[in-house]
């Protein structure tokens, strides 16, 4: 337990920082657009109706989904410029979070400034203030409490959400929940949690003494709040200014797996004097482009991934042949280097029971389909909906009885303990073989073939040092290692860091 | 009795909302130093009239002169500086002490040398102590806020005083004393004030020339001794009657008892 808690605290520092970088960026990118709008609306009712309409309308959009909509759309912004704007990491969440401070924040600003009693606006008129002094003299000032309390919602809202940006290689807090949730490694997730609960409480805290002093108009309350403000911020944010340059970044997607190569790529990079950063939970379209663009160094994709998402081919290939395609094609078109396979698959496999398998003398997909009338069917949330499904299905006449959906943690006990008869299983998952459960052979080539391959970014393709320190993983790992290694971190207990199990296939490399 | 306060001067000064004529071209020539009262019903004009002098209400068409300036000739926060304006609201800033409240207009100005001592000067004037300059507004009574209001519209030394309703939302005793201070001051000082009010016997009694206004238009322009005696309209008249009616029962009663 300590042991994984220390390894929670050592990543605690920097990911604060750019979490706290990031909140509070978008924050001062809120407030800049708000407090403007909001004076322009506290002067026009139609504007003001207007601004809260939209600012509500975001508002409904979930968290995730506005993080989501970004990358597509400064993608597309991105083309459309010709390039150069980075639609991976920080802009993306930052621009998403900004749109999800604004409503509080303008919300607050109009109903503090309309709020003004009519009758200190006509003394101000009668008096002869220009509406610039009416502004700063008087409105500003008795609209301040209201305003800062409007701040102070968006600013823990933002804190909140901030957590989400993990998914778009924006590193947060939100990484350890997110590393946390996929191995379940539920000490990084109570870390993650703590941590971003621990700072938007204080961060509520010192805005809310920074209210009282500005409500009570005590300067000291006021300045006290905003000083500790101001070096919290410079001490979080501390280790973002300690400069470090050729920083390798390794991209992951959300499964125990991704995180274990990532490791195992990391330590030899380390070994050869690079400084590694990792970036884990990234989606897959996320972490293509981001390889293309430079954002992250190095992955580790799969050969029908590629194929099907990125090159859109819905044709079945020969391995080989796949594989060369998918090198030219990458490189041709995104300047990115495919450097080998590593040398196991993790496809989808059908996997049934030992004695099932035994007593129904199942061995292939065929023989499946003759009894796939009878058989409960158990599958990951998106399989039913993925090329693949469509292609075993017009390879072999399988008709299940019923089909259900399941997080993957929960897919293989359901299979074990006979709720569902048969699974649509990862091959490589080490809970195959720990449940001892039979996967079914592919006669016809139905299924494409799923080779690990590991991605280079342009600029990499040409580091000799770089290629030669992970080059030797080329053909070097089984899907037995791997399968271990997967469990190891997968099991309930006696669970093994990714970075235990990246050392552990590490001495397993075949020559 | 130093006159320093300037004479107005309307011309068919008319302001129409939509169809309805809250002033209709109205007329009037107020000399210099007049302390005048503008009394009628609620929603005769007399507000609206009142705000267009200092252009917080722009009229729809006619004219205004101030001496011999015409007010559309200055700009209204100019304008207003040279304008003191007090109305039932008061509408003190609650977020300023009493003294930045009585000095906002020398801010304004950027005449802030002479502050500390013209506040003082101020609340002597207006009869508050001293120790109320570094108090907030809402630590005082509805009469002292007035007095503050009073304070605040004379700090730049205006030589016209607009008043809307000053003291209608008083006690009748500590209204009382302010109209009596009030008149007082507008003599001390020799200025040029307009007061509207509903009341016909404040009118009478602190104004040396009451206009009844009706339907946007003046119905009378008299003394309050005219007004008292009769014969200067129906309008005036039935005003005048209230007050009248009021004095005969409470005489009445002094001789029954």
């Amino acid at each position: 337990m300590n042991g994984q808690w220390q390894q929670a605290l050592a990543r605690v520092p920097e990911l604060l920082a750019a979490h706290v970088q990031l909140s509070f960026s978008a924050l001062l990118l809120a407030m800049l657009i708000c407090l403007p709008l909001a004076i322009w609306a506290a002067r026009s009712p139609r504007i003001a109706a207007v601004a809260l309409a939209v600012a509500s309308l975001i508002q409904t959009i979930p968290g995730l989904a506005l993080l989501a909509l970004f990358y597509p759309l400064l993608l597309g912004v991105s083309a459309l410029i010709g390039g150069g704007i980075s639609a991976f990491g920080f802009l993306p969440a930052l621009l998403a979070l900004t749109l999800y401070a604004l409503l509080p924040i303008l919300r607050n600003a109009v109903t503090g400034l309309t709020g003004v009693d009519p009758a200190v606006r006509e003394a101000a008129d009668g008096l002869g203030m220009t509406a610039r002094q009416k502004l700063q003299l008087v409105e500003a000032p008795l609209a301040a409490p209201t305003i800062m309390a409007g701040i102070r919602t968006a600013a823990v809202w933002t804190i909140g959400a901030a957590t989400l940006s993990t998914t778009v290689g924006q590193p947060s807090l939100g990484d350890l929940i997110f590393a946390g949730l996929q191995t379940q490694n539920w000490t990084l997730v109570l870390a993650g949690c703590l941590f971003s609960a621990a700072l938007a409480i204080s961060v509520d805290l010192l805005l809310g003494l920074i209210e009282r002093g500005i409500r009570e108009r005590s300067r000291i309350l006021a300045g006290a709040g905003l000083l500790l403000i101001a070096a919290g911020l410079l001490i979080a944010t501390l280790p973002l200014l300690i400069a470090r340059d050729n920083v390798v970044v390794i991209g992951a997607k959300s499964f125990s797996e991704q995180f274990i190569l990532a490791r195992l790529i990391g330590s030899r990079l380390e070994k050869a004097g690079y400084s590694v950063r990792y970036r884990d939970g990234l989606g897959s379209a996320v972490v293509f482009q981001a390889l293309a663009a430079g954002d992250v160094d190095v992955y580790v994709d799969y050969s029908g991934t590629i194929w099907t998402n990125q090159m859109q081919r819905t044709d079945s290939r020969p391995k080989a042949a796949m594989l060369d395609e998918i090198a030219q094609w990458t490189s041709a078109n995104h300047g990115v280097k495919m450097l080998g396979a590593l040398g196991f698959e993790n496809t989808y496999a059908f996997a049934v029971r030992a004695k099932d398998a035994r007593d129904k003398s199942l061995k292939t997909l065929a023989d499946l389909a003759r009894v796939s009338s009878d058989f409960n069917f158990g599958t990951d949330v998106e399989f039913l909906e993925r090329p693949e499904w469509r292609m075993v299905q017009d390879a072999y006449p399988i008709r299940f009885k019923d089909a259900r959906s399941f997080n993957p943690t929960f897919m293989y006990p359901a299979l074990a303990s006979g709720e569902v008869d048969v699974i649509s299983a990862f091959s490589s998952d080490g809970r195959i073989a720990a449940n001892n459960f039979t996967v079914l052979e592919d006669p016809k080539g139905a299924i494409p073939s799923y080779e690990a391959i590991l991605l280079l970014a342009p600029d990499r393709s040409r580091d000799d040092k770089f290629v030669a320190a992970i080059n030797p993983l080329i053909g070097a790992i089984t899907v037995e290692n791997m399968r271990e290694a997967n469990y190891t971190v997968d099991r309930e207990g006696d669970k093994k860091t990714p970075r235990e199990a990246a050392r552990w296939l590490n001495d397993k490399l075949r020559e | 009795m130093p006159v320093s306060g300037p004479s107005i001067s309307l011309h068919q000064l008319s302001r129409h909302y939509g169809k309805v004529r809250a002033v209709d071209s109205v007329s009037l020539e107020i000399p210099a130093g007049a302390l005048v009262a503008l009394v009628g019903l609620s929603g005769s004009g007399k507000s609206t009239l009142l705000k267009m002098i200092n252009r917080l209400v722009e009229p729809t068409s006619g004219t205004i002169r101030i001496g011999d300036e015409a007010v559309d000739s200055i700009d209204p926060h100019i304008l207003r500086r040279r304008i003191g304006y007090v109305f039932q609201n008061v509408g003190l800033f609650p977020h300023m002490t009493v003294a930045r409240n009585i000095a906002i207009g020398l801010e304004l100005a950027g005449e802030e040398g002479t502050r500390d001592e013209r506040v003082s000067e101020l609340l002597d004037l207006v009869e508050l102590p001293q120790d109320m300059a570094t108090r907030m507004p809402d630590q005082l009574s509805g009469g002292q806020q007035q007095r503050v209001g009073v304070a605040r519209a004379l700090a730049t030394r205006p030589g016209l005083m607009l008043m809307d309703e000053p003291f209608g939302a008083l006690d009748p005793v500590t209204r009382d004393n302010l109209t009596d201070q009030y008149k007082a001051l507008h003599d001390k000082l020799g200025l040029t004030t307009i007061i509207v009010t509903h009341d016909m016997a404040e009118a009478l009694y602190l104004a040396d020339r009451v206009l009844v206004m009706e339907a946007g238009q003046i119905r009378a322009d008299a003394t309050p001794a005219e007004l008292v005696s009769g014969n200067v309209g129906d309008e005036a008249e039935a005003l005048v009657a209230i007050p009248r009616a009021q004095a005969a029962h409470l005489i009445a009663l002094g001789k029954t008892s």
